[in-house]
């Protein structure tokens, strides 16, 4: 009975919302920032230089944006989900026409006031459309043709934009997160198993398609001391900087092969690798415990929202994020062939970091309003 | 709404047991990567910490400083000194054009040495240094100094290297340094482990032989670097050793008359103290300075020293392969009289020819000399005297006792690769060497050092040396304190049956040198304190023909080519010896006018000189 009155006179008050802020998780991600702006500093080479500079930049205005969506009614998040698509699939298509090119790649486009990646932004949104997408359906209609059809039509479309950029790390994320939601909203088990069978048969047949950039990338992989000096430098350098780190690490500021530059890419995708040579065994795991901690309440958030968009969205964001940081870790400690893709919050780069808060405030936005109910 | 309702539940069933499967499989992962970052970082720490401390450090191995050779008297034979070098390091050079071609103008450098430069600059990495000059004089080194402030970069430094003060005095004997090549470096440890870019290494001589003990152990810089090479800091200097001196036996003041009497001739000089086996002075004519392989030899010097006709490259006193000629006879008197063939009484009447199986065989003197006994011929140097002890000594005997004092055999072991062994022929030898019969003849003037019979310069020397000390076997060596592993302590070993006959043959050589009509009286010194005793030798160096017999030539009027050997062996003082000497020259022509006046002055330096070496040893010698 309570329950209906708070229903029916669902407008929450400036400091109710704050009240129902979930401060364990904001305090993991300022803590997450705060990690990452020192390891920044330490990329920088212990002084505050351009990315020390722009990362904090960044972080402090896209903190501050999650806060500004936590308080905005997860309603609305609900009701622009197919627009935020559609309008990334089209920054998409503008990156494909007009987008700038770097190193071989055509991710960026360029809106002026910023330099955007929009395939980062589509790891988040892709999630909201999906979500939206399923938020209203029964059950028995999730497993229909039409569902499935329209779904992974959803998938396919930005992936195949991204896949041209080219920047086949990124799609694969897309496609995970995307994937995410199909499992979560109930798609039949025996599709799950399907794919990946079917994937595990075609694995050979997809390596032959590969390009030979990437093919080197897998052999790579297999054997990086075939060519340590070339295609497995990175790999090595990265194993070496990890390895190194011992226990309690090498210390802040002290992390030799980053300071002499033996660490490739240490803003961006290897900074665990800086991370962890400062830091060791202990500073890794607290970090990992910090990242299951926000994962987790996400998680919970999603568990204790009324609405079922909220808890897709939660769950589909919990389990995508979780993915991106085993597939970035995997990577840099050479469990997997090297894919650019970034580590939330951590790694430099702000359409990542975007997306990431994006993601943060939606989930913020649910549980202020975890009561709320959608129709 | 009830439908919806229930629709609700369902979905809200599915989508928790779907995040439970999802939340057991993020904690395996989870695991998964703990595990790997533990492996990493916990168990396999050591192998990664090693890893990344062999990427950031890196030793930089300074060239070592190499040991001396002093002489006896512990003058520097071959030292160390500071040579001015101008070192840029192209990275910190902000207009490196102007600077070279500054450089170029103040160095004086001509265009192939410039060219040299240049071609060196893009070679090496831009931070790395670039010798643009090893070697400047004072003059040009402090003029480099004065303008200093226009030419960054560059650094003038002072680096050691090899010096040889007494130039080609000791060539053939110390040898010389050189860059190091790729032969050196496979072939010897020591260099392998000392290596560095320009590192000098001896090539011939006693620096290529002591090079294990010369080369001494390198400074070595420990830097952090980055991934590119360039140095960080320095985090270790660890100073290295200076290599071994080794003090050698020889007397530069001898070995500097012995330049001196055989300058502008080919030829050998070796002098040996006859109780140790100390090698006192040995020298090789002509010589070369040493000091321009220091650097590198240049083309003109290198085809000049090459291109000598009496090929200064070759060391004589060990690779020069000579017929004795008449030095051999002391040997043949001994083995004859060792083997009972002669005894003192035995003579032969010589005619100035002799006819042995259908075969005329000369004696120098054309007139004869009418009855000699061994004493006499000795003195003489009477062929025929000999050709007829050969005859009855047979060649097989006189080799045994040849090869007892030393011949045919190298003189120092391994010492140097270089030394020739000689050659005293035997019936064996022939039989394997060449597959045929001995033939009498071939004794006949293998008994005055003519035919098959090679000995070496050093090799004479050590068989004098072993007949004037009595007849006991010595060692012959360089360095002092050089183990030598044979060598008895307190005792000598004889070489002889009947020490009587060592005395026989000594006296014989003394009236050979201080009695009228022997070979080397013009040579004699009277007072007893420089007396020696000596025989000459002329050996031939082709057949000479019965019209040239006749002819009678002297020697400038033969082609220089044809000369005969002038050969000299001496002991001395006589009445209690203590030094035996070898001499050589080359188509000298006649020992006792080449050779034998060497000796004279030789000895009065050697004998002059003793008292202070005898004050220098600690050796105890055995008095015969």
């Amino acid at each position: 009975m309570y329950q209906h009155t708070r229903l029916t006179t669902n407008r929450l008050g400036f400091f109710q919302k704050f009240r129902n802020f979930d401060y364990i998780l904001l305090v993991c991600i300022l803590l997450l920032g705060f990690i990452s702006l020192a390891t920044m500093y330490s990329t920088d080479g212990g002084e505050v230089k351009f990315h020390t500079k722009s990362h904090f930049t960044k972080l402090a205005v896209f903190t501050l944006m999650m806060l500004v969506m936590s308080f905005i009614n997860i309603k609305y998040w609900f009701s622009v989900g197919y627009l935020a698509y559609i309008a990334v699939v089209g920054l998409l298509v503008g990156t494909y026409l007009f987008g700038i090119t770097s190193s071989g790649s055509q991710r960026w486009i360029n809106l002026y006031f910023i330099n955007l990646q929009p395939s980062e932004l589509m790891k988040i949104f892709i999630i909201v459309c999906l979500a939206k997408f399923f938020h209203r359906m029964k059950l028995e209609n999730v497993n229909s043709i039409y569902t499935i059809l329209t779904s992974l039509i959803i998938i396919l479309l930005p992936m195949g934009l991204v896949i041209v950029q080219p920047d086949l790390g990124t799609a694969v994320l897309i496609a995970i997160s995307g994937i995410a939601v199909l499992w979560f909203a109930g798609i039949n088990y025996k599709y799950f198993i399907y794919t990946i069978l079917g994937f595990v048969i075609s694995l050979p047949f997809v390596i032959a398609f590969l390009k030979p950039y990437q093919k080197l990338r897998v052999l790579t992989f297999l054997n990086p001391d075939k060519d340590p000096l070339g295609a497995g430098y990175q790999i090595i350098q990265s194993k070496i900087a990890v390895g190194s780190g011992g226990i309690f690490g090498k210390g802040f500021l002290k992390g030799t092969q980053s300071y002499l530059e033996f660490l490739p890419e240490k803003h961006t995708d290897f900074i665990f690798t800086l991370f962890s040579e400062e830091f060791g065994f202990v500073g890794s795991a607290i970090l990992l415990i910090i990242y299951a901690i926000i994962i987790y309440r996400i998680v919970a958030i999603g568990a204790n929202s009324r609405s079922y968009f909220a808890k897709i969205f939660c769950y589909s964001f919990g389990a995508a994020i979780f993915v991106f940081i085993t597939i970035n870790m995997s990577m840099v400690l050479g469990l997997l062939p090297i894919v650019g893709s970034p580590l939330p919050i951590m790694s430099y780069g702000g359409s990542s970091m975007l997306a990431t808060m994006i993601g943060f405030g939606i989930v913020m936005s649910a549980r202020v309003h975890n009561q709320q109910l959608i129709a | 709404m009830i439908n919806s309702s229930s629709d609700n539940v369902k979905k809200l069933n599915s989508i928790n047991r779907r995040m439970f499967i999802t939340g057991s499989l993020k904690f395996f992962v989870m695991i998964g990567i703990v595990s790997r970052l533990f492996f990493l970082q916990v168990k396999e720490n050591k192998k990664y910490l090693t890893l990344s401390d062999k990427n950031r450090i890196r030793e930089w191995k300074l060239a070592p400083v190499r040991g001396e050779f002093h002489d006896y008297f512990g003058n520097v034979i071959a030292g160390n000194f500071e040579a001015y070098q101008l070192h840029v390091i192209p990275e910190q050079v902000e207009d490196f054009r102007y600077v070279i071609y500054r450089l170029k103008d103040l160095l004086e450098l001509s265009d192939n040495e410039f060219k040299k430069v240049l071609k060196k600059k893009n070679e090496i990495k831009p931070w790395e240094t670039l010798i643009v000059s090893d070697n400047l004089s004072w003059q040009k080194f402090s003029k480099i100094n004065n303008h200093l402030y226009d030419l960054n970069g560059v650094k003038p430094v002072i680096s050691i290297s090899r010096n040889y003060p007494f130039k080609e005095n000791f060539t053939h004997l110390v040898g010389y340094v050189s860059q190091a090549n790729q032969d050196d470096i496979e072939s010897t440890q020591a260099i392998k482990k000392n290596f560095v870019p320009g590192l000098k290494v001896g090539k011939v001589g006693l620096e290529k032989t002591f090079e294990e003990k010369l080369i001494g152990t390198n400074d070595i810089e420990r830097y952090e670097v980055n991934a590119y090479g360039r140095r960080i800091s320095q985090l270790e200097f660890q100073k290295g050793e200076k290599g071994k001196t080794l003090r050698l036996t020889i007397d530069t003041e001898i070995q500097k008359l012995a330049n001196e009497l055989l300058k502008d001739k080919a030829g050998s000089i070796c002098v040996m103290d006859i109780y140790t086996g100390a090698v006192i002075a040995m020298h090789s004519s002509p010589s070369f300075d040493p000091n321009l392989f220091v650097f590198g030899i240049s083309q003109d010097d290198w085809q000049l020293i090459r291109n000598d006709p009496m090929k200064p490259l070759v060391n004589k006193t060990l690779q020069g392969n000579y017929s004795p000629g008449s030095t051999i006879k002391p040997i043949v008197a001994l083995s004859a009289l060792e083997n009972g063939i002669i005894n003192t009484s035995f003579t032969v009447r010589c005619t100035g020819k002799t006819e042995m199986y259908g075969q005329t065989y000369h004696c120098w003197k054309k007139k004869g000399h009418g009855y000699v006994s061994l004493r006499n011929a000795m003195k003489q140097s009477c062929d025929t005297y000999f050709y007829e002890v050969a005859r009855k000594l047979g060649v097989d005997k006189l080799s045994e006792t040849a090869k007892k004092f030393g011949l045919g055999e190298k003189v120092f072991g391994d010492l140097f690769d270089i030394e020739k062994k000689g050659l005293i022929p035997n019936t064996q030898w022939k039989k394997n060497a060449l597959g045929k019969g001995w033939l009498l003849g071939e004794t006949i003037i293998t008994g005055i050092g003519q035919g098959y019979i090679q000995t070496t310069p050093i090799q004479l020397c050590l068989m004098t040396a072993q007949i004037a000390n009595g007849g006991y076997k010595i060692y012959p060596h360089l360095v002092v304190d050089d183990k030598v592993k044979d060598q008895p302590i307190d005792k000598f070993i004889p070489l002889y049956k009947n020490s009587k006959n060592i005395k026989i043959v000594q006296d014989a050589i003394f009236g050979s040198t201080n009695e009228v009509m022997g070979t080397s009286y013009r040579s004699r010194i009277d007072n007893p304190k420089y007396q020696f005793a000596g025989k000459t030798g002329t050996a031939q160096v082709k057949k000479i023909t019965e019209e040239e017999r006749e002819l009678d030539l002297k020697t400038f009027q033969i082609p220089y080519e044809q000369r005969d050997h002038a050969l000299y062996v001496a002991f001395g003082p006589y009445k209690n010896p203590r030094y035996a000497l070898s001499i050589i020259v080359e188509h000298g022509g006649n020992g006792s006018t080449t050779a034998a006046p060497m000796a004279t002055k030789l000895f009065k330096l050697i004998i002059d000189r003793h008292k202070m070496r005898e004050s220098l040893g600690n050796k105890k010698y055995l008095e015969i």
